[in-house]
């Protein structure tokens, strides 16, 4: 159940001490800027936290062996796959989803704009991920060259496009 | 190696058509604004979760439901038993190839009998998901288990029976004999130069589209309308055969699809689960919806192939092809899914290739079930199989001749001026040019070249061996011409059908039956739209997938979009303009005959103050106070459009593999793809459904399968284990430009989906055996694994040890 909104209000650590296996547990998230507070059960998946808790539904499931990569976002600045974490690992932490990409007025990040531009999505079930992972990329290594693009991204499936227009759209994304 | 585009940017004129316009789709799908089933938020839905046998053929003894009911947060919990009342008639199976189709009733729980490891056994709904799927594991079932079936050939022989009510696990056998004069083919063989008997197996493959399915099930409990939001390519058949399978009145079921995350032919179907959150929604008055776990998706969303092919192929002292042979054993699974039976029929038409072949054409498919997930469409669906086996047999014969690859299939090439070309089969082929997709691609990887280069590699004891493959293909789509379906015994037509709108602002909606799921219709058919009108592609809308918003549509499969339901589209485009005349001509005061639209305005030929633009015509034909009399108020037309003629893209795939024969590894150093579907729409779009065909063609030639052990256990069953490629895995791909257009329709389009997928599994099989030939191997069963490939290596060397 939702505790506090979506409002940039500090709160306190009211974890209780002495928890039950299993007993819910309160677990705050910056996500885009904006702190959540739920109470979720101790197994719940970070993925499940922002999707079901926050509402963020931009965020992805494509598979449940953390093979595939939709559910990337980024944890205190890396790309992680957020079915791999506990939410309750991610406490006090902060995310960013797709919804936190593009500006307010509309306008697309660079590597949103770069995969449209390149046509490197088709059906966009693995898109919000892999530009997630892709944007973490080039934060590591600004110049990669096409095949440190491929292995880059080897954690996220595609199924539509065969890749190609997917390292296009990185690499044109890396030249701006 | 680096990124090349070969394409030519040449465009149709000044207009829209044929330019590399920017996806009107990419926007909400780039920033999660996109809402996909599973996004949906309904307040008070229960979760629908599914029991399956962990058994491949088993007895259900018992279901007991007692402990998972006792669960705090389920509602309720059903045996298959518990919902037969239910089912007004079994799942449905569109499409019963022959008279005498065994078709086991295919209910969406199991009564008494689980026919594959997956099999829905019983169902719980739960008012959370996690609880649903928790309490699944307090359901106890008592299986008495089964041998199960799971060799196609061991299935044939009848050695243990699946379904007991049919006596038998062979479901049809359908013949297809063409000849001139009766003999034809015998003859042919016994006086042939030249041929080749081979034996392909088309390994099980899963769709694995990168959404699961979900389903959302929302009753209107006083009203009595029901919605089915689900993921999948085909809302229009899907209302059709839930109002029959559930007994609701049809006019009272709506069918939604939010965004699909791609299909590939596995959401091409009537589920269980579909039906299940209907039948429950309904019963309890409450919307209830599922979600597909990926492990899920693997058992129980349908496979794909799943062939065994026997191919002989006769051929003169040139090389020409004289006859062929063909006996296929289909692996239809447990139970026939929507178009199951006639998967491996729709390639049936398809293996002659592209080549001249005489009347002399034996053809025969038996079909049976096995203890494994029911197949059914996957991209290609039948066309891929096809290609395989006369390619790959091409390959054969073209080292049985002595002949280069590529000059065995020029000799046998249909020739350009024999188009439009009426094949064996009778159908006809609108129009090609062989030679020039051959000779394209042969100049872009540098086919001559390549050949030097091997010689000089592949020596005596090389250990990276270069093997080039070539394959030439038709596609065959734009399914179809009602009266073709008709003749193959489909349950349906091949329509499809558009509206279009001017809306008195001018600007356009358009409302198409074909339900797009990754493909782009929205932007070329916003394109198709300003060509006509003359506007802008942003003033149109296209609304699809809603069978309350688009009520007439056959859907999106078989590559058939563009070519019957966009040509639909363009159809009424027309209507609308004749209509538009008529009020220019009238509010004009000049003869309908006299004026010309150009440029989005009607003009009077020589009057240079007599125009009126189609915005102001628009707002006219709203207001209806000035219009010629009996003309309808409103800019609107409606088009049903049956197409006379299948389309025929072809093309030529040619790629470079090296292979190490120390570890078996095969790595592509060069792909080429030349697809000619006809006039392009949007290059940019094609190319795209060209990359992504062909990557998943070299994934079931290198990675791809659906392994079962001999319990019938899936093996392959998450994306750890079944191997969809990584960006790492794959080349880049090369495409090259050919354009011939097709006669039979006004854009002059073909279709393109399917294509890359036809041709790119033989290309890489082809170059696979190319460079282990010389090494005695024959062939290599797909995938061409590491270990496949060295297995075959060693064979071979061990039979030329023992022949020496």
């Amino acid at each position: 159940m939702p505790r506090s909104g979506a409002h940039d209000v500090p709160r306190p650590q009211t974890r209780p001490i002495e928890n039950q296996p299993g007993d819910p547990v309160d677990v705050t998230i910056t996500i885009n800027g904006t702190q959540h507070t739920y109470d979720v059960e101790p197994r719940t998946l970070l993925v499940h936290y922002i999707r079901e808790h926050a509402g963020l539904t931009g965020t992805n499931i494509g598979c449940d062996t953390s093979s595939c990569g939709a559910c990337s976002i980024h944890l205190d600045g890396e790309a992680v796959k957020s079915c791999t974490v506990l939410a309750v690992q991610a406490d006090g932490q902060e995310v960013r989803t797709i919804e936190g990409m593009a500006d307010a007025d509309g306008t697309l990040h660079p590597m949103q704009q770069a995969f449209m531009e390149n046509h490197g999505l088709q059906c966009g079930y693995c898109t919000p991920g892999r530009v997630r992972a892709a944007t973490s990329l080039l934060e590591e290594n600004a110049d990669p060259s096409e095949a440190e693009v491929r292995i880059g991204l080897e954690g996220n499936l595609c199924r539509c496009t065969g890749y190609h227009n997917i390292v296009k759209s990185v690499l044109a994304a890396a030249s701006n | 190696m680096t990124i090349t585009e070969t394409t030519d940017d040449t465009t149709t004129g000044n207009g829209v058509l044929g330019q590399r316009l920017l996806r009107k789709e990419d926007p909400v799908l780039l920033t999660g604004e996109a809402v996909f089933t599973n996004d949906m938020k309904v307040p008070g839905a229960l979760y629908l979760a599914v029991l399956r046998s962990p058994y491949a053929h088993a007895k259900i003894v018992s279901v007991d439901l007692s402990e998972a009911l006792a669960i705090d947060g389920v509602h309720s919990a059903y045996a298959g038993a518990d919902l037969a009342e239910t089912w007004a008639s079994p799942m449905p199976c569109a499409w019963p190839v022959t008279d005498d189709m065994k078709n086991p009733a295919h209910y969406p729980l199991a009564v008494g009998k689980a026919c594959y490891a997956g099999d829905g056994v019983a169902a719980v709904l739960a008012e959370t998901e996690t609880i649903a799927h928790d309490a699944l594991e307090a359901i106890n079932v008592d299986y008495d288990p089964l041998e199960p079936v799971l060799d196609l050939e061991d299935s044939l022989a009848d050695r243990h029976v699946i379904h007991d009510e049919l006596g038998t696990n062979s479901s049809y056998t359908w013949p297809l004999l063409i000849e001139e004069n009766e003999g034809d083919v015998d003859k042919a063989f016994a006086e042939a130069a030249f041929t080749v008997s081979e034996r392909y197996v088309q390994q099980r493959l899963i769709p694995m589209a990168m959404e699961p399915r979900a389903v959302v099930a929302v009753p209107q409990p006083f009203g009595g309308d029901m919605t089915l939001y689900s993921s999948t390519q085909v809302p229009h058949i899907l209302k059709v055969m839930t109002a029959l399978t559930l007994g609701i009145p049809e006019q009272q079921m709506r069918v939604v699809c939010p965004a699909v995350g791609g299909g590939f032919g596995s959401k091409l179907n009537v589920y269980a689960e579909e039906l299940l959150c209907v039948t429950l929604a309904r019963r309890l008055s409450v919307p209830v919806r599922w979600n597909e776990e990926r492990s899920e998706n693997a058992q129980a969303t349908t496979h794909g192939r799943g062939q065994i092919q026997y191919v002989e192929l006769a051929a003169d002292a040139n090389g020409t092809l004289t006859a062929m042979r063909v006996r296929l054993v289909g692996d239809m699974g447990a139970y026939l899914q929507l178009v199951t039976p006639g998967v491996p029929l729709l390639g049936a038409f398809l293996y002659a290739g592209v080549y001249d072949l005489p009347k002399a054409f034996d053809f025969s498919c038996t079909s049976v079930f096995t203890n494994m997930t029911p197949t059914d469409a996957y991209r290609g669906a039948g066309r891929p199989e096809a290609t395989y086996a006369i390619e790959h047999a091409m390959d054969a014969l073209a080292r049985e001749v002595g002949l280069d690859p590529m000059e065995l299939r020029r000799r046998n090439f249909i020739p350009v001026d024999k188009y439009p070309y009426e094949a064996y089969t009778g159908l006809v082929y609108d129009s090609g040019d062989h030679e020039k997709a051959a000779g394209v691609a042969s100049g872009l990887i540098d086919y001559d070249g390549l050949r030097a280069r091997q010689a000089e590699q592949n020596g005596s004891g090389a250990t990276k061996r270069l093997g080039i493959g070539v394959s030439t293909y038709f596609e065959m789509c734009g399914l179809a011409p009602s009266r073709v379906l008709a003749s193959l015994n489909y349950s349906a037509g091949g329509w499809e059908s558009a509206t279009v709108r001017v809306l008195p602002t001018s600007k356009v909606q358009v409302v198409t039956g074909t339900a797009p799921h990754g493909q782009g219709h929205e932007t070329a058919w916003s394109m198709i739209a300003a060509e006509k009108f003359g506007i802008d592609p942003a003033d149109v809308d296209v609304l699809h997938s809603d069978t309350a918003i688009a009520p007439l549509g056959l859907d999106t499969y078989g590559s058939r979009s563009l070519q019957v339901g966009g040509v639909a589209f363009g159809m009424a485009c027309d209507k609308v303009i004749d209509k538009a005349r008529q009020i220019a001509a009238h509010q004009l005061e000049a003869s309908a005959d006299d004026l010309e639209f150009h440029g989005g305005v009607f003009s009077v030929a020589g009057s240079a103050d007599k125009e009126m633009p189609l915005a102001a015509i628009a707002f006219e034909a709203f207001t209806a106070h000035n219009l010629p009399d009996d003309l309808e108020p409103n800019l609107e037309a409606q088009v049903t459009y049956d197409p006379p003629n299948f389309s025929w893209p072809f093309g030529t795939h040619m790629c470079a593999v090296e292979i190490d024969t120390e570890t078996g590894e095969v790595e592509i150093l060069q792909y080429v793809a030349v697809d000619d579907c006809g006039v392009k729409v949007n290059p940019l779009i094609v190319e795209g459904q060209v990359h992504g065909g062909v990557i998943q063609g070299v994934a079931q030639a290198l990675w791809e399968e659906a392994r079962y052990d001999e319990d019938g256990n899936l093996q392959s069953s998450t994306l750890a284990e079944y191997l969809v490629p990584a960006a790492s895995d794959v080349p880049p791909i090369t495409l090259g430009e050919s354009v011939t257009p097709s006669p039979t329709n006004e854009l002059g389009v073909k279709g393109v989906g399917e294509a890359g997928t036809i041709g790119a599994a033989p290309c890489v099989m082809n170059a696979v055996v190319d460079a282990l030939s010389g090494l005695g191997v024959h062939d290599i069963q797909m995938p061409a694994s590491p270990l496949n490939v060295w297995n075959a290596i060693q064979a071979a060397s061990n039979n030329q040890e023992t022949n020496q």
